[in-house]
């Protein structure tokens, strides 16, 4: 199972492909993709909001989903999603605490 | 030190301009990412794993409080209250806005910095001795030549798209401290036999996938043709460095697939053609650019300072900071500092907004206005008053920076790794921090003497670790972090690559694994005073291999 993931072009925040073509800062809301199919039309998605100028750097990544919640398989992909372990006040996981 | 002349300053300024107008284009959809990314890379900003990350160039490591002010205010204003202070003395921001990089650039511009040629491949940062300018060593002050050569390679049009990038590094003193025979160029100042100033110069030394120590191509080269020479250098690298392969694109690769022998003929023939030309340096110019570094004026004082060895004698921190973290002056009466900034299980080069407001005002009070950056990620204060380290030490107490580690084993380069890096394979910091902790008490520190740890969280080996007495080097196996240590590495003038000792560790075994390295090392070594570099090359890795994996 896969998401799509990016940078926004302006701030450079990571962020997922969410429902209804938005990039979303949580990866619990991503839209998950299956199949070569499904992620090549995430992808397409993907490379028109590179087109314009919302993000950069467009890619997919291996996700499971565990009791409905998604869990990035690579500690690389982890780590976007929450922040640098040697930081918690900073990046996504701040975010969680403070929201 | 150095000033601007208005041709720096007109030069900065119009980038900056130019800078500014890249960015609005591309926010408007004017440029797409593909046309983008080499510009901002030309301006020293990268898109890492959370964010960008602006790298600062601090040419030659040298700045004063008013510059390091600044630093603290773009840290406060535009990122997360933090820097970064990098092993090629640069900072690092880690959490600029696109659309804030313009004015971050505007405002470094009005303190004389910029972060052009930080990146791409181009000649970037040149980097020197920390201690230049003051160190007792020393045959005469780097800093001028790396200025002469910091002009003549900014926006050089021939040199803007070379094969890879190019590193250059130089030392004023036989002890290097500058790395340089793992530059691209390293640059060695020597005397003739007429006495007069001139260099032993190095090529195609590097770290990263292919290490490789540099191969002395010139005994001694005059002063005057300190530029015509590093020309032909970048000429014949220029024409023949590969670019069908990234990884083969460094002149280290073009050394060793050339021979010493043909690439030296090479760049004499080049040399001959342009020696005479516009390039030599006149005298009066290197004299005029040297003036810019004449050093504060410093009253010859005792060797010795009462003040000092009266609180030795009463703080044991105190005493271990001036065993440790003092270089010797070349003037009586005075010492170089090192504030460190590996706070035990901190994150090694990190610097808040708060530490670099000190670090600015310590230096105007105590150190006639100058900083150094080192590229172990400490700072210096160089020309410091014997009489008024107790004084200076109470301060960086207050700042958190008067950890009296410098040079032994919890003074670790770390690069910044997966926590920050988009090429990182595996975590440096939280290593480097569990390494720290482990090794923390001072006793147990000076016990175990000089040892320099170096990690890298990836093969292009940012964090040194090739040349680290103790290398470790981040990867990824089978979705796990993995780390493969390498033992005999040095970066002085006896440089060394390391060797793998064998199977890596994971995670969780690293420390402890570097625990037994140290252990055998106390166990063999021939007394206190044989370092851990000298014992692992009388002994070879046999015994720390023993004690890693068990005998063979």
């Amino acid at each position: 199972m896969k998401v799509i993931t990016a940078n926004r072009l302006l701030n450079g925040d990571v962020v997922w492909l969410g429902k209804d073509d938005a990039w979303v800062e949580r990866i619990t809301l991503a839209r998950t993709f299956d199949g070569k199919e499904e992620v090549a039309e995430g992808l397409a998605i993907g490379q028109k909001a590179e087109a314009d100028q919302k993000v950069v750097g467009v890619y997919d990544m291996d996700v499971t989903v565990e009791d409905g919640v998604i869990l990035p398989v690579r500690l690389r992909e982890r780590i976007r999603a929450t922040g640098p372990t040697t930081h918690p006040q900073f990046g996504k996981q701040a975010q969680a605490v403070s929201a | 030190m150095y000033r601007y002349d208005e041709f720096d300053a007109s030069f900065v300024s119009q980038r900056t301009e130019q800078f500014k107008d890249q960015v609005r284009r591309r926010l408007a959809g004017e440029l797409s990412e593909d046309e983008f990314k080499p510009l901002r890379l030309m301006n020293g900003l990268y898109l890492q794993l959370h964010a960008y990350m602006l790298r600062v160039a601090i040419p030659y490591g040298t700045l004063n409080g008013r510059q390091m002010r600044k630093l603290a205010h773009i840290a406060r204003t535009y990122d997360k209250d933090y820097g970064h202070f990098t092993t090629r003395q640069n900072i690092q921001f880690n959490w600029p806005k696109l659309e804030d990089t313009p004015k971050i650039l505007e405002e470094l511009a009005e303190v004389e910095m910029h972060a052009i040629q930080t990146s791409g491949n181009c000649i970037r940062n040149v980097t020197a001795d920390h201690f230049a300018g003051a160190a007792a060593d020393e045959i005469a002050d780097p800093r001028p030549y790396a200025e002469i050569l910091r002009q003549w390679s900014s926006l050089h049009p021939e040199f803007s798209f070379l094969p890879r990038k190019f590193k250059i590094a130089i030392t004023g003193a036989p002890n290097d401290r500058a790395a340089v025979q793992v530059h691209d160029i390293g640059l060695q100042l020597a005397r003739g036999e007429d006495g007069g100033i001139g260099f032993v110069v190095f090529v195609g030394g590097g770290l990263g996938r292919t290490p490789m120590i540099g191969r002395k191509v010139r005994d001694f080269l005059p002063e005057e043709d300190l530029l015509a020479y590093s020309e032909a250098i970048l000429r014949v690298y220029n024409r023949y460095g590969r670019r069908d392969n990234k990884y083969k694109a460094r002149i280290k690769i073009l050394v060793h697939e050339t021979g010493l022998e043909e690439l030296k003929a090479d760049i004499e023939a080049e040399f001959e053609k342009i020696r005479h030309g516009v390039l030599r340096l006149p005298d009066e110019e290197v004299r005029r650019i040297e003036a810019y570094f004449a050093p504060p004026p410093l009253e010859v004082g005792s060797a010795s300072s009462d003040a000092v060895e009266a609180r030795k004698a009463s703080d044991a921190a105190f005493a271990q900071f001036a065993a440790h973290n003092l270089n010797p002056h070349r003037v009586p009466g005075y010492t170089s500092v090192t504030f460190s900034m590996k706070p035990i299980g901190g994150i090694p080069g990190d610097a808040s907004d708060k530490q670099m407001d000190a670090i600015a005002n310590l230096a105007e009070e105590f150190g006639h206005d100058e900083i150094r950056i080192s590229h172990e990620q400490n700072v210096i204060l160089p020309h410091v008053k014997l009489d008024d380290l107790p004084a200076l030490f109470d301060k960086l107490v207050e700042a958190g920076i008067a950890e009296g580690n410098a040079g032994l084993i919890t003074d670790i380069i770390a690069c910044p790794g997966m926590d920050y890096c988009a090429l990182a394979t595996a975590r440096s910091i939280p290593v480097a921090q569990r390494i720290s902790e482990r090794f923390g008490a001072a006793e147990r520190q000076s016990e175990i003497g000089e040892l320099k740890i170096k990690i890298s969280g990836c093969i292009n080996a940012c964090g040194h670790h090739h040349v680290g007495h103790i290398g470790i080097l981040g990867l990824e196996k089978k979705g796990e972090e993995f780390y493969q240590v390498t033992l005999g590495g040095s970066a002085n003038e006896n440089a060394s690559i390391g060797e793998i000792v064998g199977r890596g560790f994971s995670s969780e075994e690293v420390v402890d694994a570097i625990e037994k390295l140290v252990d055998t090392y106390l166990g063999l070594r021939s007394g206190k005073e044989e370092t851990f570099l000298e014992a692992y090359r009388r002994v070879g890795e046999e015994p720390f291999k023993e004690a890693l994996y068990g005998a063979a």
